[in-house]
């Protein structure tokens, strides 16, 4: 019998803890699955941090490290600098990475930190029941801001990849995107061009990935789904922002 | 390598050095800076790792990847420095991962000044990071002993796999003495660090997992009993202390670090009025030298516990008194070092300095 699929070896077989139709579980399956592929799942060691992926250690078939609210990029960086020559990769919410963790994505980005972020933004904190994230949409209803986002007393969407992408020591920063089979088949490709920037030492890496929350958006997984499509990825456009090899030569 | 002058800071740069540390991570604060300084130089020029961070919060999350990934990692700030690194060294020995911890008091509460002081006590022993958990905090009195500690500090470390916190003020990091690098320190049978965040290639058969959450009551509950058993072998192995004139004192001063210093020389001029005093010197705050309480003479008049604080190291020498004598308390704090003319006078004037 010809086998047409089988699961990565880059995940465990412990279920995943996320809500029906939520977008992390695809995000994991595309890190397992370049982490298999690159054959980096023997010497990766990837840091789940605080938000719902908080379990991630249990899912990465490969070590982990489990890091305080907004630390990982630091934890990263730590680790890092001592093994040179392993894969290191942070798994990060956006209230994690953008909100508590901003100074230590900034940092690491700017050290030129040889690691790779997977950056999930769902506009929304997930984890403590919805309330509202740096990344949350103007006028989007969440615990906290329940006649939707208000810029005049809640600022504004944050723009990481943009961030990011003016500092040096940035190697690769691509906006991707899970709302539909093209574009995880996309997201795939950013994913394994960032480890495999990691690889070949080139410097700071990071992928954000715009993903779904249907259970604190209030919406049916497919609806969710549309609403990233929708609104989301014209707050935050698609694309590559920065690639050393392309802009530096 | 013989006797060499050397200031406070310098010595435990290069005593880390000499105790293998294999990286550093923190962030400039006075008056610990010239540890930093030193071993940028020195890490840097011997392959080692040495990273300046964005902040003290990154500095300590920086030591928890590196202690995970099993090398020798230290930090090294003062007390709003270590005020901040409180989450993650909670979250370190939540995980039981080993690293050696600095900390040059300064005045306080808040920016407070650079001078020297003890006011940090409490930070040290009790942790302003949350749950149980316990540090094992050296506080030598001097440069010498401060290198002594720091040797063997990482071994400490690695044994129990714990922070372990060097815990000196300002008048240590900043004074000079002349130092020896090569006094014998002890050694400890260390295992391998078969449960390191290092790549599975490097223990072939299972995944390891540096972590601190454990959801579930009882599952967490178990996990604090077991750090509970760890401290209490702590406490049975690690109390470290130094008994002074101990013999058939009139009174018994109880001072750390600095303070006991100043107390040595007190302690002189005392007996030159005819007045003898023992002094009970913690070397380790914690554990703390309980038992050392039960050894006092029962003709002893009374227990002043000296600090440059406003009496924090009280707490633990009013409970290992466990109500046998009086106690008194005399301390100068913010950055005043107190004379010893001051601790002859409180203890000729025991009465006045009491405490209920
Ligand atoms: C220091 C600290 N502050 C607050 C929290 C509570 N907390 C847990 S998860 C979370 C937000 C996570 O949101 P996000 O990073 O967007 O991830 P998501 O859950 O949406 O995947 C917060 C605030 C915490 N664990 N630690
Ligand atoms: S709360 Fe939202 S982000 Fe978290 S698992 Fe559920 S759907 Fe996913």
């Amino acid at each position: 019998m010809k086998v047409k699929y089988k699961k990565t070896k880059g995940l465990t077989d412990k279920p995943l803890s996320y809500c029906p139709g939520c977008t992390h579980g695809i995000a994991h399956k595309l890190v397992g699955e370049t982490l298999e592929e690159l054959d980096m799942l023997d010497d990766a060691i990837g840091i789940a941090s605080v938000g719902c992926s908080v379990f991630a250690y249990q899912f990465f078939n490969c070590d982990m490290q489990q890091a305080p609210h907004g630390r990982a990029c630091a934890e990263a960086t730590g680790i890092k600098r001592v093994l040179p020559d392993n894969t290191v990769f942070t798994y990060q919410g956006d209230g994690d990475l953008a909100s508590i963790g901003i100074a230590e994505t900034i940092h690491a980005a700017n050290r030129g930190e040889n690691i790779t972020v997977i950056f999930i933004n769902n506009a929304i904190y997930g984890m403590t029941g919805g309330q509202m994230a740096p990344t949350t949409l103007i006028g989007q209803k969440t615990t906290t801001s329940q006649s939707g986002r208000d810029a005049k007393s809640q600022g504004y969407p944050i723009h990481i990849s943009e961030m990011l992408s003016t500092i040096e020591g940035s190697a690769y920063i691509e906006r991707v995107s899970l709302h539909d089979p093209k574009h995880v088949i996309k997201a795939k490709k950013a994913i394994k061009k960032a480890f495999t920037y990691q690889k070949e030492k080139r410097g700071f890496t990071l992928i954000e990935v715009l993903s779904s929350c249907p259970v604190n958006w209030g919406m049916k997984p497919i609806d969710a789904l549309k609403w990233v499509e929708e609104n989301m990825v014209e707050q935050y456009p698609l694309g590559v922002y920065k690639d050393k090899e392309a802009n530096n030569g | 390598m013989g006797k060499i002058l050397m200031k406070g800071n310098e010595a435990i740069a290069l005593a880390a050095i000499k105790g293998g540390v294999d990286a550093f991570y923190g962030y400039p604060i006075t008056p610990q800076n010239e540890v930093p300084e030193y071993l940028s130089k020195h890490m840097i020029e011997n392959g080692k790792v040495f990273v300046q961070a964005e902040s003290e919060v990154a500095s300590i999350n920086m030591v928890y990847g590196a202690a995970g990934a099993g090398v020798r990692v230290m930090t090294s700030s003062s007390s709003p420095g270590i005020a901040l690194m409180q989450e993650g060294i909670s979250y370190i020995a939540g995980a039981e991962l080993p690293c050696v911890i600095v900390s040059v008091m300064r005045g306080g509460p808040g920016l407070g000044n650079i001078q020297p002081a003890q006011g940090d006590y409490y930070q040290a022993t009790r942790g302003g990071g949350n749950g149980d958990y316990n540090l094992i905090v050296y506080a030598p009195e001097s440069i010498q002993e401060t290198i002594d500690v720091m040797k063997s500090a990482f071994d400490t470390a690695d044994y129990y796999r714990n922070p372990v916190m060097v815990l000196v003020d300002g008048l240590i990091g900043q004074m000079m003495e002349a130092v020896d690098f090569d006094r014998p320190v002890e050694k400890r049978d260390l295992s391998l660090k078969d449960w390191a965040t290092n790549g599975k290639k490097n223990h072939p058969g299972k995944r390891n997992i540096a972590n601190s959450l454990h959801l579930g009551a009882e599952i967490l509950e178990d996990h604090n009993k077991n750090l509970k058993k760890k401290y209490d072998r702590i406490k049975e192995n690690e109390v470290k202390y130094e008994m002074i004139n101990m013999d058939n004192p009139d009174y018994t001063i109880v001072a750390y670090g600095t303070m006991a210093r100043v107390c040595r020389s007190a302690i002189k001029q005392l007996k030159k009025k005819g007045i003898e005093v023992g002094m009970i010197r913690p070397i380790a705050l914690w554990p703390y030298p309980k038992k050392a309480f039960d050894e006092i003479p029962s003709t002893c008049k009374g227990i002043m516990c000296v600090e440059m604080s406003m009496g924090q190291m009280l707490d633990d020498v009013q409970i290992s008194n466990r109500g046998r004598f009086d106690v008194a308390f005399y301390g100068r704090y913010a950055g005043v070092v107190p004379e010893p003319e001051e601790i002859v006078d409180a203890i000729e004037n025991f009465e006045e300095w009491r405490v209920e």
